[in-house]
């Protein structure tokens, strides 16, 4: 005998994964519950004991521990533990200690492992600790195309023009223009609700060239009303089918306007250039806009299309390196066409060059919110007095026109307009090796920026002779490795989530994270660490995690679980700035915890705790004098 | 069953013949002679637990009645929840919730607040209906109820009409805990100089001071595991010793 507790009931199916369930299953769940109430301070979960229910939080919180009592995690209402040891049929691992006064729910063994093997999204959504999830949740998707993953109905704009089978060409026509449209569509049901009528909702469509051609062109009366020149046998494409297969239905039927229903309700006209224009808002677009732009003016104006594009790549759910390097390559063309802007205004350069790309640039990893970085490589012929004037109006001119496009200045005066950085090829292999051979805290800051180095304009042969020299003096210096290594340990992710904070790792909360700094930007400089001790080529994060992979230096799996981490950080930070842009913010860095979906924060968590574990890792790997 | 006014709960006698002190163990013995209805009879021969038993390993069972008026003599059971538990664990699995026809009439006032209505107890089993099964999950179990004393005399009245018995048994209740709990803290000097009132005593103020989640009131079966949860949160504060003896609570 079971009675249903309602309150129990309503908890459950206000918290994940619970909400998911069917009522049946979870009413079966709510009666079965166990509760137990636990003071703040006393143990809930201790290491080594058999462990025959799952705990979920009903109110209160609990802290997680590892086993040298370093704090793990901390949860609140409605977050859940003891799985693991469900799952693995092993004594539990992570003791739990009630951190207030704490109501759990306690499912029974039976009951969870039912759900867990019979309910895939139950699984997929419980199983923290399994690393799959993270792969899971941030897919490779390479053959990513705008017209394969976008809805039709994306491309509506405003509802169609729908017009009675009496109404003549005349009134049609007025109608068309009063509404700037090139096609109507003409229904019985005109203005009527009620679709309990088995008619057809559309019977035909008219379109500008119908007008012509069968119409003027005939010399018909401008009375003839509207169902004497239309088409009839319609097209038709429904709202959630894909812009791909409308494009295909155009092609096969030899049409140029589709008309949209959502259950049998005419919502939209499409036209083959709606479809047109939505392709044409693409980085390849923006970046033949780039090379058409005359003047720093009608460059500065493609900021917004930047921005767009952005979005959109994000609406099509294109992964962390479609999007990175498309903005890269965006950021590349700005720079090419001011340098060719530059040139033009100032006369040809009196010596060779090289302009380079720095950091997330270089490494195609750009997104939104960017700051410039920059420098010049000059020839080794390069005479101060005689050449200096030409290059500091250049670097002036083209990092003046960075900051006007979105790109703002380096507050770490990292740009060509700085001496330091617009030196001869010798002055800068004479930077690299002493950077290498003799690092100090400030140099290996360079080190961090400059070593991911791109040439976008000029002699590009010296960039890759520069990287080259990189790669041959770092590679299995364990002196400057541990270096870097240390400094690569400066930035620490955070523990994860609890309530509305971010926790770190010392139990403090506050409300919100960078995310580069935080996330992005440590896994970063911890794959360029590896990637320099195994002389792995490639700029792009992913690209050397892959020379590392094949290096086989790090412990099994854990090159694939850090890419993962990397994809998610990245997705996030890139969500929550196409996000701001939506909402009409200025995009930034910095994510509050309240906007994060439970999915993302245990994500998040996960990947958090994969760049700590390679943390740790890293520093045990490049200890000083330890040999590689 | 939790609305009581201030002037119900003052004129509420409390302990009334049989209460703290009493040798259950005897208690049930005596009437197990005595009793003559075989439900009743069958739930004394069952015994209880000793007065020395543990606080954490006594099987309990937490119980509330809606009603449909707060006299016994004059209004009746309307719905009965309960939910066995012990201090450490409640099993919602081991939970019953019957609703019941009323012996007597059901009262606009009283539906207001548990929300039963004549068309819910239309079919309902009358009382004597579900009474063995109802004393059965009562056997060998500790009662804990809030303001004990409705349940008690409730439960009285229904079986003195249908059986013509009465029935007696250790309880815990609650409320009683909770202002016992509080007149400890009420008397302090520094609270009286503080101007601060005795802290609440009602179901829902009591659990909130444990830091219990809120709960909707007045479905029998919500209150008795309201009952159950506060129970188990005044235990884990004031005996947090495992070996504290259920003759502490009980009466």
């Amino acid at each position: 005998m079971a009675t249903e507790q309602v309150e129990v009931t309503d908890f459950l199916q206000r918290h994940k994964p619970f909400s998911d369930l069917a009522a049946p299953e979870l009413s079966h769940v709510a009666s079965g519950v166990e509760i137990a109430y636990y003071k703040a301070g006393s143990p809930i979960l201790t290491f080594g004991q058999d462990n025959t229910h799952w705990f979920v939080i009903r109110s209160g919180a609990v802290e997680v521990f590892r086993r040298d009592g370093e704090l793990y995690n901390r949860l609140g209402e409605g977050n859940f533990f003891g799985e693991l040891a469900l799952m693995r049929n092993r004594p539990v691992r992570f003791p739990v200690v009630a951190l207030e006064d704490t109501l759990v729910y306690l499912i029974d063994a039976d009951t969870f492992n039912n759900l867990f093997d019979n309910d895939e999204q139950f699984a997929d959504f419980v199983e923290v600790e399994d690393r799959s999830r993270l792969r899971e949740s941030s897919p490779d998707k390479k053959d990513n195309n705008a017209l394969l993953t976008v809805k039709v109905e994306k491309l509506i704009e405003q509802l169609p023009l729908i017009l009675p089978p009496h109404t003549s060409v005349q009134d049609a026509a007025l109608r068309m223009t009063e509404e700037g449209v090139s096609s109507l569509l003409i229904s019985n049901e005109y203005l009527n609700d009620d679709t309990s009528s088995d008619d057809e909702p559309v019977i035909g469509i008219v379109t500008d060239v119908d007008i012509r051609s069968r119409l003027v062109a005939n010399g018909l009366d401008l009375s003839t009303p509207v169902t004497d020149i239309m088409t009839t046998q319609l097209t038709i494409v429904q709202s959630n089918q894909y812009v791909f297969e409308a494009m295909m239905l155009m092609l096969k039927h030899k049409v140029t306007h589709l008309p949209v229903l959502r259950k049998s309700k005419p919502i939209g006209l499409i036209s083959h250039q709606d479809i047109l224009r939505y392709e044409s808002q693409n980085s390849l677009f923006v970046v033949k806009s780039i090379f058409n732009a005359q003047n720093v003016d009608e460059l500065a104006a493609l900021k917004d299309e930047v921005q767009t594009c952005f979005s959109r790549m994000v609406d099509e759910d294109a992964n962390s390196q479609m999007i990175g390097s498309a903005m890269a390559v965006i950021g590349r063309s700005f720079k090419q066409r001011l340098l060719e802007l530059a040139e033009e205004e100032f006369g040809p350069p009196p010596i060779p060059y090289c302009f380079l790309a720095l950091g997330s640039m270089a490494r195609d990893e750009q997104l939104i919110v960017t700051d410039q970085d920059n420098a010049l490589v000059l020839d080794n012929r390069f005479e101060p007095k005689l050449h200096d004037a030409y290059f500091n109006d250049l670097a002036n001119f083209v990092c003046d026109g960075l900051d006007r496009c979105g790109y703002t200045y380096c507050k770490g005066g990292i740009m060509a307009t700085n001496k330091k950085w617009r030196q001869p090829l010798k002055i800068w292999e004479q930077y690299f090796t002493q950077w290498i051979d003799n690092p100090t805290p400030e140099t290996l800051l360079h080190s961090a920026i400059f070593f991911d180095l791109d040439g976008v304009w000029g002699k590009k042969v010296w960039a890759d002779a520069l990287n080259r020299l990189i790669r041959k003096k770092a590679f299995k210096n364990s002196r400057f490795l541990a270096c870097m290594a240390r400094n690569a340990l400066l930035r620490t992710p955070p523990l994860g989530f609890f309530k509305d904070f971010v926790m770190e790792t010392d139990g403090r909360q506050t409300n919100s994270i960078n995310m580069k700094r935080r996330g992005t930007a440590p896994i970063a400089d911890l794959i360029r660490v590896h990637a320099l001790s195994v002389g792995a080529e490639g700029r792009n994060s992913f690209s050397r995690l892959n020379g590392v992979i094949d290096a086989k230096i790090l412990p099994p799996g854990r090159g694939v679980d850090l890419r993962d981490a990397l994809e998610f950080i990245a997705m996030v930070r890139i969500r929550h700035q196409a996000f701001d842009l939506e909402m009409k913010r200025v995009p930034d860095n910095d994510i509050e915890p309240e906007y994060l979906s439970d999915f993302e924060r245990k994500n998040l968590r996960d990947a958090f705790q994969i760049l700590s574990d390679a943390q740790k890792y890293m520093k045990y790997r490049y200890q000083p004098g330890r040999h590689l | 069953m939790f609305y009581l006014d201030k002037k119900a709960l003052q004129d509420t006698p409390n302990n009334k013949p049989v209460g703290k002190g009493v040798n259950w163990t005897g208690e049930f013995a005596k009437r197990h002679k005595q009793a003559k209805y075989p439900a009743l009879k069958q739930y004394y021969a069952h015994g209880t637990i000793s007065a020395d038993t543990p606080i954490a390993e006594t099987p309990l069972v937490a119980l509330d009645f809606e009603t449909t008026g707060l006299n016994p003599k004059t209004d009746s059971i309307v719905s009965i929840g309960l939910v066995a538990m012990t201090v450490k664990r409640i099993r919602c699995q081991e939970a019953q919730h019957w609703i019941i026809k009323p012996d007597t009439e059901l009262k606009t006032k009283s539906v207001v607040i548990h929300g039963i209505t004549h068309s819910d107890v239309a079919d309902a089993p009358s009382f004597n209906r579900v009474l063995d099964e109802l004393l059965q999950h009562l056997q060998g179990k500790v009662v804990v109820a809030h303001h004990k004393d409705i349940e008690v005399r409730f439960l009285n009245s229904a079986l003195k009409h249908y059986i013509g018995e009465e029935i007696v048994f250790p309880c815990i209740d609650t409320m009683a805990l909770e202002a016992r709990f509080s007149r400890t803290i009420k008397r302090t000097f520094l609270r009286s100089l503080l101007g601060q009132k005795t802290p609440s005593i009602r179901l829902t103020d009591c659990r909130s001071r444990y830091r219990l989640p809120y709960y909707r009131q007045h479905n029998a079966l919500t209150d008795a595991l309201a009952c159950a949860e506060l129970l188990q949160a005044q235990v884990a504060t004031h005996y947090p010793d495992d070996t504290s003896p259920i003759s502490a609570i009980w009466c």
